[in-house]
């Protein structure tokens, strides 16, 4: 088991025939996802070649849904019509088979467009959301596995580490971490790094707690609001498996946005001090160096007899 | 984006809100005009900057820094004392709070016509990240530091959080403006300016929008005092008019033409350069500079599929901060290639003349190519293997931290 997407899971992708995400769908085959075909208004009956493989174009999700009977989606639709491609691939999930997994790529969505769309989403209670903003959510398998986003695959292998991220680069950061001292990953989830967004840490380590694959995690947040402090806090009481946590932006000056829309530190909240604090309340085991985030999860796995 | 105080209370207007008739000024003749025009005894002199505090600071010659004036916004009673107070306030330093010592130029100014207040409120719109939604504020309290009163009284605050699939509904306006006190007229101008200013906040995709204080007047209206709105810029491209509402000269030069190349950045005080692809890890870099006793001189984000050309104006953009001393590359590649980021940072290095020692640390995608041209090169490149490894090397290499 790993968690939401299975090794063997079916994606389609929305905006499969534009530039991006024709890009990232060959990269996602190559690395033997599972891919089903792809959605692009206007474009249905076509079909695009990834890979020496041909592979159909839908005109809605309701189609690719009932067609494929996909498990999940994965969006590089840009930011204008992003959120309603969100919501779309969220409407049909839910009419057509009660569930589904919807990954949205997409950087620059506006914030209200994202509060529409998550309340939307949350209506819908078979449908997750991952992201926006994000790099998706990886599976790694014995043999390829279900990659969906657009980070490098060949780093990753199967294994037992769960990782949660805010951010694409820091995530590929902790994976090497987690190579480095011969542990592979059973999932890893890029929850983006937009002020409004889907799943957030604390489903993420729910997920992780109950996966019987997944031994233990590496969570890792930025400055800004306060969903590391909430997840800290609820793993506390919810979570047995040994936890590694980082933080970034220790030295972002306040008021600043740092890259991502909701890394800012507003009237004194939400610096990087507060989060490790509360990491550290926790007993979360905290690396002040993302380098050394293999060497903290080192001892935390022998600490818990794993290794 | 943050706008100014006089932009935000056209765009109220425009909406619905009530704001007192003021002038736009740049110059003290146009102060003296917009008193005449106003026809009201006393008017408002504020200064027009792209921070809070303006009301607490001061304000300093900006050679000689000796202190001009204290306070960034009058009360003007006469036509004399406008001329003195735009005198003192154009072209000046304001120094608040919220600007650092080094203050801010005041180009602009807002003459405002006076009117009799009965009591100051405090109320903003902002998005909720936790909830999710949007989340109106509202306090009794205005007129004074919001963040003060969350802290010593929190019971006086009160909030209320909108259904996107809702909106604003008609007994959270009665309930918030029961809360606030108010009654009969005031009760009804409260529930119709907040009507207005929840469209505006939403019509034009507001980040924050807040009006402290928003007043009643001694005839029962509802008047917005003060404005500070600011956008969100993802939503740039469906708003043609913020082209016209930025005002350039309130924001970093060198971080507007980052921005137009596809680049992130956010200068810094210390002297160690940093170029990183990604906002996580570039955080996560300058964190790891200062943990091993340096000092980062910026945030700089290349992006996901940065090319060449926009790593040699990186390079460049780095190298016009008098302040760095070296630089610190660290790439892990995803989509990006090393070996992509390994020729372009030879190709700015060489252009670029550069002078300061560089260390570059390379994973990720074609890892191996990568650092197999950074070391055929001939140029002074210290590699590292990891991004601790690249920390140590920069702070040893410039002569320890700052």
């Amino acid at each position: 088991m790993a968690i939401w997407v299975e090794e063997n899971a079916k994606l389609l992708v929305q905006g499969i025939t534009g530039k991006q995400g024709m890009f990232h769908a060959d990269k996602m085959v190559e690395y033997g996802t599972n891919i089903v075909g792809g959605c692009t208004p206007g474009k249905g009956g076509q079909t695009v070649e990834l890979q020496g493989r041909t592979f159909p174009v839908w005109d809605s999700m309701f189609d690719a849904i009932k067609a494929t009977d996909a498990d999940a989606t994965v969006i590089y639709v840009p930011p204008p019509f992003a959120a309603e491609a969100i919501m779309e691939a969220a409407d049909a999930f839910d009419a057509v088979k009660g569930e589904g997994v919807v990954v949205c790529i997409t950087e620059g969505i506006p914030t209200l467009d994202m509060v529409r769309a998550v309340a939307f989403v949350e209506n819908r209670p078979g449908v997750r959301l991952i992201g926006p903003n994000c790099p998706g959510i990886i599976t790694p398998g014995e043999k390829g596995g279900a990659k969906i986003g657009i980070m490098p695959g060949h780093i990753h292998a199967k294994g037992r580490i769960g990782i949660v991220s805010k951010s694409g680069t820091l995530t590929y950061e902790a994976v090497a971490q987690t190579m480095s001292i011969g542990e592979g990953q059973s999932t890893c989830v890029g929850i983006g790094g937009d002020p409004v967004n889907g799943t957030g840490f604390i489903e993420c380590l729910a997920a992780f707690q109950a996966d019987d694959q997944t031994e233990a995690i590496v969570m890792i947040g930025e400055i800004g609001g306060n969903a590391e402090q909430e997840a800290a806090a609820w793993a506390a009481e919810n979570v047995t498996k040994p936890i590694v946590g980082f933080v970034a932006g220790a030295t972002a000056p306040p008021g600043k946005r740092m890259g991502h829309a909701g890394a800012i530190i507003s009237g004194g909240k939400g610096t990087a001090e507060e989060k490790f604090a509360a990491f550290e309340a926790a007993g979360i085991a905290c690396a002040k160096d993302p380098s050394e985030l293999g060497a903290v999860l080192l001892e935390s796995l022998k600490a818990a007899g794993l290794r | 984006m943050n706008i100014h105080e006089y932009q935000g209370k056209a765009l109220l207007k425009e909406h619905g809100v009530p704001v007192l008739e003021g002038v736009h000024c740049t110059t003290v003749e146009q102060a003296l005009a917009a008193y005449d025009s106003l026809g009201s005894k006393v008017v408002a002199v504020k200064s027009q900057i792209h921070a809070g505090g303006r009301g607490k600071g001061n304000l300093y010659a900006p050679e000689s820094r000796d202190l001009v004036m204290e306070g960034g916004v009058k009360i003007a009673f006469s036509k004399e004392e406008v001329q003195t107070y735009a005198t003192n306030i154009l072209g000046n330093i304001l120094v608040t709070i919220q600007t650092g010592e080094a203050g801010k130029l005041v180009r602009n100014l807002y003459v405002e016509s006076g009117c009799d207040i009965a009591h100051e409120y405090y109320l903003a719109i902002l998005v909720d990240r936790e909830n999710k939604s949007v989340l109106i504020m509202a306090s009794t309290e205005g007129g004074m530091d919001i963040e003060h009163v969350a802290e010593t009284t929190p019971e006086k605050i009160h909030k209320i959080s909108v259904d996107p699939n809702a909106g604003l509904l008609g007994y959270q306006k009665r309930d918030l403006g029961l809360a606030l006190g108010l009654t009969g007229a005031a009760h009804k101008a409260f529930s119709k300016a907040l009507t207005a200013m929840y469209g505006m906040f939403v019509s034009s995709d507001c980040a924050m929008l807040e009006i402290n204080p928003l007043v009643r007047t001694a005839d029962d209206e509802i008047v917005a005092l003060d404005a500070k709105v600011s956008f969100d810029e993802n939503a740039e491209f469906r708003h043609k008019n913020w082209d016209e509402l930025r005002d350039l000269s309130e924001e970093e030069e060198v971080e507007i033409r980052a921005k137009e190349t596809g680049l992130s950045y956010v200068k810094l005080d210390g002297n160690i350069g940093c170029l990183v692809n990604g906002a996580g890890l570039a955080m996560a870099t300058m964190d790891v500079i200062k943990l091993y006793g340096g000092e980062p001189a910026n945030f700089l984000d290349v992006g996901g599929g940065a090319n060449e050309e926009q790593v040699k104006t990186a390079f460049s953009i780095i190298l016009e901060d008098p302040n760095v001393k070296g630089i610190l590359v660290n790439i892990f590649g995803g989509i990006m290639r090393c070996d992509i980021i390994a020729r372009g940072v030879i190709a700015a290095t060489e252009a670029l003349s550069l002078d300061v020692p560089l260390v570059v640390r390379l994973a990720g995608t074609n890892v191996d190519q990568g650092k197999a041209i950074l070391a055929k090169s001939t140029l002074n490149i210290h590699p590292a293997d990891d991004l601790a490894e690249g920390a140590q090397k920069i702070v040893e290499l410039i002569g320890g931290g700052n």
